[in-house]
């Protein structure tokens, strides 16, 4: 059985103030249905463009990409993002943010509350769903912004840092809610971040970038048992995996 | 977010009422105290008198209404060609080579300038006004609707992108409402510019409306009526205003711009 994303050869060119930079070179990546996909690397090392090319918000300057074997051409439900801003939209309720996929997709407005409940009391905002976005903390942000696009039943669930704006315990705790939300849902999930210890706490696979132009440098499988939680984070296997992860890293960082 | 103190609806209302009081104790003062020659400052109770009078020749609504009708037609045109073509210029690039600059030039041309030419082509007549308020307004409206579409976050669309939404829903559930509280503020702003064009096209060339009250009074030397005039046009001004503040706390409650 072939991945649920493969990218094959990917290729990503920008035209800078002294000439076209390269920002990708040769990405090929796959990963299978279920999977929690980790990608790492040094700031600017285009994880961020690659993760757009995946959503369809950028196109690849050559090479492909294939959701379910389909080439992807632009932005669809099929791959809903969270994203390190805040992004819901501050006119609707947090109810109503929650159902905008279901909208568009027309679903009646009785199953839409209906979904869009299930999905916030998935992320602990039951009470909330009448609240407006200026109302709420940034941890409940993206908590919300998680239940929009979970709402929607993507194919894969894309994450740019969608913690990075969050202070160190909030984030600990999205991270553990996007733990068990994943093993219930058991939805595939790409995600991107610059923390360490964030890709090994919930990754199947972390992938380690180049630094410019990016590339695929490894792939390391996480092994730690499931159900997992901060706990695992000083553990011995974690230590080991990280210090693979940072040898990786430092050689990109001081290179 | 504001930086300025909290103080409650009542206190501000306080506060406002008395810089209003503060100033009709200088003008009594100047007046009735004879510092000011009754030709150049009128005393205020002349004033009042001036609105009875006014009312008495049934000028005072009519002329009023006058104005009033020629500001919302002219305005409401420039609105109704600005408001898309701001929306246009702010997501098209091509949009914006083509127009921009051409809006730019025009923006700097004296509108006051123009009245000569405006009355040539549409005569004394309520054209002409909507003529002048919409070539005053339309052309910075359309600028300012820009940037209040531009000032819309990008990652917005992208989110309604990946959760299935199309070009035009974007547009439509994303980049309208999420610069609607902009667009309210420009429109609130341009409502006043507006109101400065008629009245000088009417002190220019008009048969009926308040400039051309005030230009008659002046050439009766009644001071009293022209200071009738400018209260007139200062009142409506504020009244504008409060009902755009209003429509904005009715229409865009979620803004963090709305004091709430």
């Amino acid at each position: 059985m072939s991945a649920l994303l493969e990218i094959r050869n990917m290729r990503k060119d920008f035209s800078g103030a002294a000439g076209p930079v390269t920002a990708l070179e040769g990405i090929d990546l796959d990963v299978a249905e279920g999977e929690l996909a980790v990608i790492v690397g040094p700031s600017g090392c285009g994880k961020s463009t690659l993760l757009n090319i995946v959503a369809g918000l950028e196109h690849g300057t050559s090479g492909e990409a294939r959701i379910d074997g389909r080439p992807i051409t632009g932005p669809g439900a099929d791959r809903g993002m969270v994203f390190q801003s805040y992004t819901l939209f501050p006119w609707l309720s947090v109810r109503e943010n929650v159902e905008f996929g279901l909208r568009i997709k027309g679903v009646p407005k009785n199953d839409r509350a209906a979904i869009a409940r299930r999905y916030l009391g998935l992320v602990g905002l039951a009470d909330f769903e009448n609240a407006l976005p200026k109302e709420l903390s940034g941890g409940m942000k993206q908590r919300v912004a998680i239940a929009r696009v979970l709402a929607n039943q993507p194919r894969m669930l894309l994450m740019d840092e969608p913690f990075g704006a969050l202070d160190a315990q909030t984030r600990l705790v999205l991270q553990e809610l996007l733990l068990g939300i994943r093993a219930q849902e058991r939805s595939t999930v790409l995600f991107i971040t610059h923390d360490i210890d964030e890709a090994i706490l919930l990754a199947d696979n972390v992938y380690v970038m180049s630094r410019r132009p990016g590339r695929l440098k490894a792939r390391i499988p996480v092994d730690i048992p499931r159900p997992r939680d901060h706990r695992v984070t000083v553990s011995a296997d974690f230590a080991a995996v990280k210090a693979r992860i940072m040898e990786l890293l430092w050689e990109e960082i001081t290179a | 977010m504001s930086t300025r103190s909290k103080a409650s609806p009542a206190h501000r209302a306080g506060l406002a009422l008395l810089s209003f009081a503060a100033v009709l104790a200088a003008w009594s003062a100047a007046s009735y105290g004879g510092l000011v020659k009754e030709l150049f400052l009128p005393k205020p109770h002349s004033v009042l008198l001036a609105f009875v009078d006014m009312q008495r020749d049934g000028i005072l609504l009519s002329y009023t209404w006058d104005s009033v009708y020629r500001v919302m037609v002219g305005w409401s045109l420039a609105v109704a060609a600005a408001v898309p073509l701001g929306l246009f210029i702010a997501t098209s690039r091509r949009g914006a080579a083509v127009c921009a600059p051409l809006i730019e030039f025009a923006r700097y041309l004296p509108v006051v300038a123009l009245v000569p030419l405006t009355l040539l082509y549409f005569g004394i007549g309520d054209g002409q006004k909507f003529a002048i308020i919409f070539l005053g307004t339309f052309f910075q409206l359309a600028l300012m609707v820009a940037d209040s579409v531009a000032a819309v976050p990008r990652d917005l669309g992208r989110a309604a992108a990946t959760l299935g939404a199309s070009r035009a829903q974007i547009y439509r559930m994303v980049l309208l409402p999420g610069a609607l509280p902009g667009i309210m503020d420009d429109l609130r702003i341009t409502v006043g510019w507006a109101w400065t064009y008629l009245v000088v096209a009417e002190l220019v060339a008009a048969n009926s409306g308040l400039g051309y009250m005030i230009l008659r009074a002046q050439r009766f030397l009644a001071i009293d009526r022209i200071f009738a005039g400018l209260v007139l046009i200062g009142l409506l001004g504020l009244a504008t205003d409060w009902l755009f503040k209003a429509a904005a706390r009715l229409c865009v409650p979620w803004s963090e711009k709305v004091d709430a």
